[in-house]
């Protein structure tokens, strides 16, 4: 067990610090400290592209397809220098974090070189077409179908909760190939272009007054034959799959994030005069230890080669951030008050700590809500018995 | 950067879990518990046959030579099993004669703590008059104090090693809710002190190892009382299912493994940074001692709740569990004394 970085990663470090300070004190000054997802899209995908060009868009992937086969202590020290910089998060997180690992893992070589070179460069940007209005904790009850149609898949239905699809190229979708079937038989995973006319998207509007969300409707819509990762009707098993990629590095940078909030709550606190309060004051001791442990967590998690048993920090991780992130939004409120309650401009539009208190509700429902989260713990981590299915 | 054991470190948690497991018998804690809360066969097993009490004492004084990663898992092993052990005492002690002692002292005393054929208690106060060699003053709740042959004790001038057979000192046993562990009084009357070298070290490293001793312990604790009441959930039948079908029973079980979880990256942390001497190590103890503490305080709460009527009753190990917690979490420093330091750390000091 050891904690430590070696020189040699320190020295990694001070490479990344300083070309990440770089860019945000130079060309790329005004997208510095942006925290919500969607403003400035277009420069952040030439962000994107500058990463690419300086090989940091996706350095744990190998370097035949345009990483750096980085260790996992680079990727971490890279994930903490990125948002200690200030840096934006990443608008093609998901192709970087979930396509392109997926199809490394499942995707034949024709589908890798169709695909990886672009997300590399930060030219492909990828949405996740997962959830439907009928299909959200239960997400194996997809009704979005897909048909093959001679040398086409052709596809009709609803996703809903696609981050980031008005400004995606790509979207992964899991629908349902096999008339009749139920649950997660009969499902197929297929990459599809956005940009076609059976595709049309429409903004959700969150009520933090952002639209980082999208319905998206799929009318005849259409990809060629091959478009399928994994066979046909494997699409739960790839699903599940990149789910469990979705727990990888990128948590650590997300981490870095939370520490630029919990840092902007503790000088609102010393502003204001709560930092004396008693109460107040366990309340940032308990929020720094919380996040601490989430770091921690996340080392044991990275570090645990043995797939073999259930990795308790990895099961737990979900619900321990979200429900953290919304007790830091709760905590930022009650230190800023009122003020928190007026936005700087004419726009309904807020600043990090009442963005926070708001966005922060969202967390403990995406990627499976809190109540989702205690099930899959007590059942898959503890082994008690599943809830029953009904037939409704 | 490698957060997990190595081979060696899981193999010394295998070993240690296994002992405790066979050893440390529900039969007899209970009969150490009506005695004076030492179970000698299980000290001196662990002492001599495991061979582990010394795991931080360098090999030159018959120990080890490992660090406070090893240490932790010993900990959590017998803190798992609610173990009537005096193991706070022997690291807060063995640490702090490490730390402060002279080779001298290091010499007699360790290789005797390690042995486990003197057993020994360490403890603070600000109530103490120093004269030359002479100590006059009150310690209070000293775990094991009542059976310990050798002291610890230290204020802000120094820290002194005080044999029990000394003129002077009175030990006055206390009955005690967590009997696998009771408290006494220590007094001394112009005793004889032995002046350690370095008593700010010596205490220092008391409490660290000592917080990271009770922290390893209840993390033991906890992950032990969910596991048995995982066990409870799935074999007590009401309303004709396993209690643990019942959706407002299986997710009181994921709290409790959310927070253990966090518990176990909080022991670790500190037991490695302690070793490591990182600049992060005051925090991480202080997380360690309150979440560790705090963690099992709600799951032994929890596993009282969990069992019904059977887990209020003395028959039953819940309330073993639960009154060890509660221990923890008043002993060398509440939680919201540990949470006030990681305050003053980051807001500075309180007006």
């Amino acid at each position: 067990m050891k904690l430590g970085f070696s020189a040699a990663e320190e020295e990694f470090r001070r490479e990344c610090a300083d070309w990440l300070n770089g860019q945000m004190a130079g060309e790329f000054k005004d997208i510095k400290g942006i925290t919500t997802l969607t403003e400035k899209a277009e420069r952040r995908k030439e962000w994107e592209q500058q990463l690419a060009a300086h090989k940091w868009s996706c350095i744990g992937w190998p370097e035949a397809w345009g990483g750096r086969n980085a260790t996992l202590a680079q990727q971490v020290i890279f994930a903490e220098e990125y948002a200690r910089a200030g840096v934006p998060g990443r608008v093609n997180h998901i192709g970087v974090e979930l396509a392109g690992p997926t199809l490394l893992a499942f995707g034949t070589d024709e589908q890798k070189k169709r695909f990886l070179p672009g997300i590399a460069a930060g030219q492909t940007i990828f949405c996740q077409g997962f959830s439907e209005p009928g299909a959200g904790s239960d997400l194996a009850s997809v009704r979005t179908k897909a048909r093959l149609e001679g040398d086409e898949w052709v596809v009709n239905g609803q996703k809903i909760w696609t981050s980031l699809a008005h400004i995606s190229d790509w979207i992964f979708v899991v629908s349902r190939s096999e008339e009749g079937s139920k649950g997660p038989k009969g499902l197929t995973f297929l990459m599809m272009e956005i940009d076609q006319p059976g595709i049309e998207i429409r903004p959700i509007k969150q009520i933090n007054g952002d639209a980082e969300f999208n319905e998206t409707f799929f009318t005849d819509a259409k990809c060629p034959a091959d478009s399928l990762i994994g066979a046909v009707g494997e699409g739960w098993k790839i699903a599940m799959g990149l789910l469990a990629f979705e727990r990888g590095v990128s948590t650590l940078g997300q981490q870095m994030g939370f520490r630029n909030e919990l840092d902007d709550i503790i000088a609102a606190a010393k502003a204001t005069g709560a930092a004396k309060d008693p109460l107040i004051r366990q309340r940032i001791a308990k929020a720094e230890i919380g996040l601490q442990l989430m770091r921690y967590g996340a080392m044991r998690m990275l570090s645990n080669t043995d797939h073999s048993k259930i990795d308790g920090a990895a099961l737990t991780y979900k619900i321990q951030w979200a429900s953290w992130r919304r007790g830091l939004g709760e905590l930022a409120m009650d230190i800023i008050g009122q003020a928190g309650e007026v936005a700087e401009g004419d726009a309904y539009e807020w600043s990090m700590l009442p963005n926070l208190f708001l966005y922060s509700r969202s967390d403990t429902i995406y990627g499976g809500t809190n109540q989702i989260q205690r099930n899959l713990i007590a059942e898959r981590g503890l082994g008690m018995p599943r809830e029953p299915r009904g037939d409704v | 950067m490698e957060f997990v054991f190595t081979e060696e470190q899981q193999m010394i948690g295998e070993t240690a879990k296994g002992f405790f497991v066979e050893n440390a018998t529900s039969k007899r804690t209970r009969s150490a518990m009506a005695s004076d809360g030492i179970d000698r066969d299980l000290w001196t097993g662990f002492c001599q046959e495991l061979g582990l009490a010394g795991v931080t004492v360098p090999e030159v004084y018959g120990g080890a030579g490992l660090g406070q990663v090893e240490f932790a898992l010993l900990a959590e092993a017998a803190g798992a099993q609610v173990a009537a052990l005096p193991m706070v005492g022997l690291a807060m002690a063995s640490q702090a004669i490490l730390a402060g002692g002279t080779d001298a002292q290091k010499a007699a005393w360790l290789p005797e703590l390690v042995s486990g054929s003197v057993i020994a208690a360490c403890a603070g106060s600000a109530d103490v008059s120093v004269q030359g060699d002479s100590l006059t003053g009150t310690f209070e709740f000293v775990p094991h104090g009542a059976s310990a042959a050798l002291f610890v004790l230290g204020n802000d001038a120094g820290a002194w090693i005080v044999e029990r057979s000394t003129t002077g000192v009175e030990v006055t046993a206390h009955v005690t809710m967590d009997q696998t562990r009771p408290l006494a009084t220590v007094t001394l009357q112009n005793a004889h002190g032995d002046k350690l070298a370095d008593g700010a070290a010596a205490m220092r490293a008391a409490r660290e190892a000592g917080w990271i001793c009770v922290a390893a312990e209840a993390l033991g604790g906890a992950q032990e009382a969910l596991d048995r009441t995982v066990a409870y959930a799935k074999e007590r039948v009401q309303f004709g299912r396993a209690i643990g079908s019942f959706q407002a029973y299986k997710h009181r079980l994921a709290d409790m493994m959310i927070e253990i979880e966090q518990a176990r990256s909080a022991v670790y942390w500190a037991a490695c940074a302690a070793d490591e001497q990182s600049s992060d190590l005051p925090l991480a103890l202080h997380a360690a001692k309150s979440f560790a503490a705090d963690t099992y305080a709600k799951c032994a709460g929890d596993m009282i709740q969990l069992h019904g009527g059977i887990g209020f009753t003395w028959e039953h190990d819940a309330h073993l569990f639960f009154k060890r917690a509660r221990a923890i979490q008043s002993m060398l420093g509440n939680g919201n004394w540990h949470r006030e330091q990681v305050a003053s750390m980051i807001l500075g000091e309180a007006a």
